[in-house]
């Protein structure tokens, strides 16, 4: 088998996963080493695929034979599929060489687990070793732990790697037990705790020794696959809430499950991808982490999932109508960021401008800020803006209607004059 | 007030000249154009000599003010900002009037124009460093670019710190210039042309490896092109490996050597005639 097969079929296997990003990394370029990890905040995207999605990394299996039977996954052990596996050589000259086209900012390397968890993170670790030490490849290396692999090994996997993850997949331990049997919530969460409290560690190591080897330099992520299994948006939540504060987690991705199998207990191969209710949950992810918002106040029992029709910052506005109008010239950073249409650039643009003068609402759309949902919720001046009248009823047409255009919209039907009514 | 218009050699130096001039000669020039785009018209105007002398007081007196401003000075001058000059030239009127203190202000009038064509300017860089895509020419790294504005200064510590030990040129087809950079030295100089060479047999495979690995990434039930355009424009497209034509992944030596069999399950980039192939691994019958 020749390497453009093998490429085509684990990359194939590879890109149901969401993570794809290059951020967080700090390593500066250094003579006799190819290349440095990108210098700006928000890392560096090489193409967009047909679907839409940043591509920055190298995304593939080391092999995508697996021992283990998840009903959700393309690479389980009982489905008929075509297998293969890197070299760790020929995985090598293949980053060494995309990277030096600018191709890619680095490798992602995941795998199925081949004959035992143990064993498929050396093979990983094999990879890296001979990419850093032997090719000298100072770019970006996001690399899997397998849950399950021992602590040593995740250990050496974390020096060679820029960031870490090991995916929670499905999020409860009853989706778990019923799809993935071979994998248990321990397992998975082990390895996080691990790559946490070693992260930790090899930063204040950091501060004692300057050439202290760093671990996970760009910390840790995780995936969840949301339409699998019958949780509510609440639940994923409170759970991505609780990895942030207690894992310390750099980023939760979620991916709209695919259906890739048929199988009882799993959607029909019919049903379209959850793909705005994934866009929902990322924006209530960007909520938690810029915003200051907790997972309690945009969900509660009541109403367990987003609404589709407006976003999570708007229905938050909604519900709270007593907060608004917010006051541009005199409002604190926290309250401005709670607007509808006002981001952390431009409230901190606001905060900059008010300082060499009053501002009006004339000058809001040159700052940054989404007039078409923020006029109805702030003044400037005291005044808002010209000729806006509105009743909290049509506020929310008003923004339903401001969102609708954004929104993949549904396909043309042709209606039928004979079709019994 | 007489109406005036500058004209100068089109360097950064000579425009920091006309801004010099302006106040030697106290007068407010209406427009500030190139010599080669100078139009003779009724108005009077001036020809400014390029002394640097003079520049760098201008500059030294800028960096003094405000060192952000300098640096909106410097970038602005690379934008695509229809008038350039002349905003620079108001931004730099203002700031010696009234002191850096509107510079805080994003919505003030003179300078919202030069920050929009700024953070263009830096927009367009930014994607660039990713979708930049150099070939391996016996050893040398080449690339081309076709940007609206003048990026390759500003990707030039991008691309030297990357490419430490490497030897690469990159060519701003719009500008007419180039980057090379070999043995930690970098210079931008003006070039005509350049057509780059067909790929030997191991440039190709590479490509071909590249095309296949974007073709296959594609998740077809989440296609969705709207999005690819929003986030990557169609006119960055042209120089890149992933959208190019057949040809591109021939090598030289022997043309019909490498064939493309179609990539099984993914979207194909457009500009590539689906091949037929087998059914992939795990797609859909």
């Amino acid at each position: 088998m020749d390497v453009l097969e093998k490429l085509t079929i684990l990359t194939d296997a590879a890109k149901y996963d969401a993570a794809c990003t290059s951020s967080g990394g700090s390593r500066t370029a250094k003579k006799g080493y190819i290349g440095n990890t990108s210098t700006s905040l928000a890392g560096c995207c090489h193409t967009f695929s047909a679907d839409g999605r940043c591509v920055t990394l190298l995304k593939v299996l080391m092999t995508n034979r697996c021992v283990y039977d998840c009903k959700y996954c393309v690479n389980r052990r009982s489905n008929e599929t075509k297998r293969a596996a890197f070299t760790p050589e020929e995985l090598a000259d293949l980053t060494i060489n995309f990277y030096r086209r600018n191709y890619i900012e680095g490798l992602f390397l995941s795998s199925g687990v081949f004959r035992s968890p143990d064993y498929t993170t050396e093979l990983m670790i094999r990879t890296l070793r001979l990419l850093r030490e032997t090719c000298r490849f100072n770019g970006y290396i996001h690399a899997k732990a397998i849950p399950g692999a021992a602590p040593e090994l995740v250990e050496q996997l974390g020096f060679l790697a820029d960031r870490l993850s090991v995916n929670i997949e499905l999020p409860s331990e009853a989706g778990l037990k019923s799809l993935a049997p071979d994998k248990t919530k321990g397992a998975i969460l082990a390895p996080m705790r691990q790559i946490q409290v070693r992260n930790r560690q090899s930063r204040e190591e950091l501060v004692k020794y300057r050439h202290a080897p760093r671990f996970a330099p760009a910390g840790q992520s995780t995936q969840l696959i949301v339409g699998a299994t019958a949780d509510n948006d609440l639940h994923i939540l409170r759970l991505t809430q609780g990895l942030y504060d207690r894992y310390r987690l750099k980023r939760v991705f979620y991916s709209a499950y695919v259906p890739v199998v048929e199988h009882a207990l799993l959607p029909a191969r019919d049903v379209k991808p959850p793909l705005l209710r994934e866009h929902r949950l990322y924006q209530a992810d960007w909520l938690l982490r810029f915003y200051g918002f907790r997972a309690e106040e945009l969900l509660d029992e009541e109403t367990p999932d987003f609404d589709p029709r407006v976003d999570p910052k708007c229905s938050w506005a909604l519900a709270h109508l007593e907060f608004f109008p917010v006051e541009v010239n005199s409002a604190d950073y926290e309250s401005l960021l709670r607007v509808p249409g006002v981001g952390v650039t431009s409230a901190r643009r606001i905060l900059s401008a008010r300082r060499t003068g009053p501002l009006h609402i004339e000058n809001l759309p040159k700052l940054g800020v989404v007039m078409k949902r923020a006029q109805y919720f702030l003044t400037a001046s005291g005044k808002i803006a010209d000729g806006l009248r509105f009743t909290p009823d049509s506020l929310l047409r008003g923004l339903i209607a401001a969102e609708h255009p954004l929104l993949p919209q549904p396909p043309m039907e042709q209606l039928s004059l004979f079709a019994a009514v | 007030m007489t109406e005036m218009i500058y004209c100068y050699d089109g360097s950064f130096e000579g425009f920091l000249c006309c801004v010099f001039d302006s106040y030697a000669n106290r007068e407010v020039p209406t427009a500030i154009c190139r010599d080669e785009d100078f139009v003779p018209t009724l108005f009077a105007s001036r020809s400014i000599p390029t002394d640097r002398d003079h520049a760098g007081r201008v500059y030294r007196k800028v960096v003094k003010c405000s060192p952000w401003a300098a640096e909106l000075l410097r970038k602005g001058f690379l934008t695509c900002l229809p008038d350039r000059e002349i905003h620079l030239y108001r931004l730099v009127q203002k700031l010696l009037r009234e002191g850096p203190g509107f510079l805080g202000n994003l919505s003030d009038p003179v300078l919202c124009p030069v920050a929009g064509a700024v953070r263009h300017l830096e927009g367009e860089a930014h994607l660039l460093k990713g979708f930049v895509r150099f070939s391996d020419l016996g050893g040398v790294l080449g690339g081309e670019i076709e940007p609206k504005n003048r990026v390759l200064p500003i990707l030039r510590v991008h691309f030297c710190a990357r490419y430490l030990n490497e030897r690469f040129f990159l060519y701003d087809r719009t500008h007419h210039e180039a980057l090379f950079y070999a043995a930690g030295k970098a210079v931008i100089r003006p070039l005509a042309d350049f057509q780059m060479a067909p790929p030997d047999e191991a440039e190709a495979s590479y490509r071909l490896l590249w095309k296949r690995f974007y073709d296959t990434i594609a998740i077809k039930e989440r296609y969705n092109p709207k999005c690819r355009m929003t986030n990557m424009p169609k006119r960055y497209w042209s120089t890149m490996t992933e959208f190019q034509d057949e040809s591109y992944f021939k090598a030289r030596s022997s043309p019909a050597a490498v064939s493309i069999p179609g990539a099984p399950a993914g979207i194909p980039a457009p500009g590539t005639p689906p091949a037929p192939g087998p059914s992939a691994p795990g797609s859909v019958p």
